[in-house]
C-alpha cells in the first residue's frame, strides 16, 4: 500500500476514535476546550509516531530473531512507557514552552489505548519500518483531528441549553456519535476510487 | 468487607459511573458472546493484578510504582492471551488488538493505584471481583442493547438465539460505531436522570 493510501486509511477511514475507538478517554476527557484539545492531539501524534516505529526496531531485531514473540504485549508497552518518560525529558530540556503546554497530557499518553494500539495493528500487518511511522504518524493526525473538531462542538455546546440529564459526558458521546456517522461514509471504496 | 464487593456492582460501577475503560466497552459490544468473553478477560486480570499488587506493595519503591504495576498487569493479560488463543480461538480472532489493549484498561491500573497498594489481600480481592463483575454487567448490557437492535439476535455461548419482528429488519446503525456511541451516550443520560431524580 502507498503512503497515501495508508495516511488516508488511518485518519479517514479507520479513524483511531471514531471507528477503532481507542483513545476514547482522552477524547472525552481533554476535549472540553480548544487549546488543550491541540495540546493533547499534537502529543498523541508525537508518541505514536516515534512508538510505532520503535516497536517495529523491537519486534524484527529482538523479538523475532529470539523467538520471543509471544512477550509483544509486555515488552511494546513498557517500552511505550519508557518512551513517553523519555519524550517528556527532551521536551522539558529543549523547549520549555512546548512543556509547559504539552506536559500535563504526556503522563496521560501511556495508558492510551492508541499508542499501543497503533504500534499491534501496524506489526499485524506486516508493514515495514517507514510504513509503519507513517500508520503511526496517521494514525495521530486522526485522532488530532477528531479531538479539535469535537472541542469546537463542545464549546459552542457549552452556551447551549441542553436538557439536565445530558449535560456533560452523554451529550459529548451523542455528538461523537454523529461525527461517526459522518465519518461512515469514507469507506474502503473511497480509497479504490481515489488510488485504485 | 461485602461492601467492598457490590461497591463495583452499581455505586462505583467502572463504565457508568466512574467512566473509565470505555475504548473496550464501545469496540467489543457488538454481541453477547465478545462482551462475555472481554468481561472475563479483565476480571481474571484485575483479580490476579489486585492479588498480586496488594502482596508485593511494600516491596515496591513509590517512584517506579506504575511501571512495575504495568509489568505485573501485562503478565496476566500475556496469559488470557494465550488461553484464549489456545480454547476459544474464534472469540480471540472476534476481540482482535482489543485483548492485548487490556494491560492499557484504566480500570486495571486505576483499581491497583487506588486500592490494592493501599489494601490487604482478601479487600482487594473482593474489590478487583466486583469491579470485574461491574464492568462485565455495563458492557453485556450495552452489548445486549446493540445486538437485539442491531441486528436481531443474542448470540450466546453455545446458541444464538433470534429475536422475533426486529430480526426481519434490524437498526443496521446500531452495530456500526455510530450506534455504540449513541447507546452509550443514552444509557449515560439514563444514569444521570435517575441520579438527579435522587
Amino acid at each position: 500500500m502507498t503512503f497515501i493510501g495508508i495516511i488516508i486509511t488511518y485518519v479517514f477511514i479507520n479513524n483511531f476514535i471514531l471507528n477503532q475507538f481507542m483513545g476514547m478517554c482522552p477524547f472525552i476527557g481533554v476535549s472540553k476546550d480548544y487549546e488543550s484539545a491541540i495540546g493533547m492531539g499534537f502529543a498523541v501524534t508525537f508518541v505514536t509516531s516515534v512508538a510505532s516505529l520503535t516497536t517495529w526496531c523491537i519486534q524484527h531485531f529482538l523479538l523475532v530473531p529470539f523467538g520471543l514473540t509471544y512477550l509483544q504485549t509486555i515488552t511494546f508497552i513498557l517500552v511505550i512507557a519508557a518512551l513517553v518518560q523519555f519524550v517528556e525529558m527532551v521536551v522539558r530540556k529543549v523547549s520549555p514552552s512546548l512543556y509547559k503546554s504539552l506536559g500535563i497530557f504526556l503522563p496521560l499518553i501511556t495508558t492510551n489505548c492508541a499508542v499501543l494500539g497503533i504500534a499491534i495493528i501496524a506489526v499485524g500487518k506486516n508493514y515495514n519500518a517507514i510504513e509503519s511511522f507513517v500508520a503511526g504518524f496517521a494514525a495521530g493526525l486522526g485522532f488530532l483531528l477528531a479531538i479539535v473538531l469535537m472541542s469546537c462542538i463542545r464549546e459552542k455546546l457549552a452556551d447551549t441549553d441542553i436538557p439536565k440529564p445530558f449535560k456533560g459526558v452523554p451529550i459529548a458521546f451523542i455528538t461523537a456519535s454523529l461525527m461517526a456517522l459522518a465519518f461512515m461514509a469514507f469507506d474502503a471504496a473511497l480509497l479504490n476510487n481515489l488510488i485504485g | 468487607m461485602i461492601k467492598e464487593f457490590t461497591k463495583g456492582l452499581f455505586k462505583e460501577n467502572p463504565i457508568f459511573v466512574i467512566a473509565l475503560g470505555l475504548c473496550p466497552t464501545l469496540a467489543t459490544s457488538t454481541m453477547v458472546i465478545n462482551a462475555l468473553g472481554m468481561g472475563a478477560g479483565v476480571i481474571f486480570v484485575l483479580v490476579c493484578s489486585n492479588i498480586f499488587i496488594s502482596l508485593l506493595k511494600n516491596f515496591i519503591p513509590d517512584n517506579v510504582r506504575i511501571p512495575a504495576y504495568i509489568v505485573v498487569i501485562a503478565s496476566f493479560v500475556t496469559i488470557v492471551q494465550m488461553v484464549m488463543e489456545a480454547y476459544a480461538p474464534a472469540l480471540y480472532a472476534a476481540l482482535g488488538v482489543f485483548v492485548p489493549l487490556i494491560v492499557v484498561n484504566c480500570i486495571i491500573l486505576g483499581r491497583a493505584e487506588a486500592f490494592a497498594n493501599k489494601n490487604k489481600v482478601l479487600p482487594s480481592i473482593l474489590d478487583g471481583l466486583g469491579m470485574g463483575v461491574g464492568f462485565t454487567l455495563a458492557l453485556t448490557l450495552i452489548a445486549l442493547i446493540r445486538e437485539v437492535l442491531g441486528s436481531g439476535t443474542i448470540t450466546l455461548p453455545g446458541c444464538v438465539i433470534t429475536v422475533p419482528v426486529i430480526s426481519i429488519a434490524p437498526m443496521r446503525v446500531i452495530a456500526f460505531p455510530a450506534g455504540a456511541l449513541l447507546v452509550l451516550g443514552l444509557l449515560k443520560a439514563f444514569f444521570q436522570y435517575k441520579e438527579g431524580r435522587k
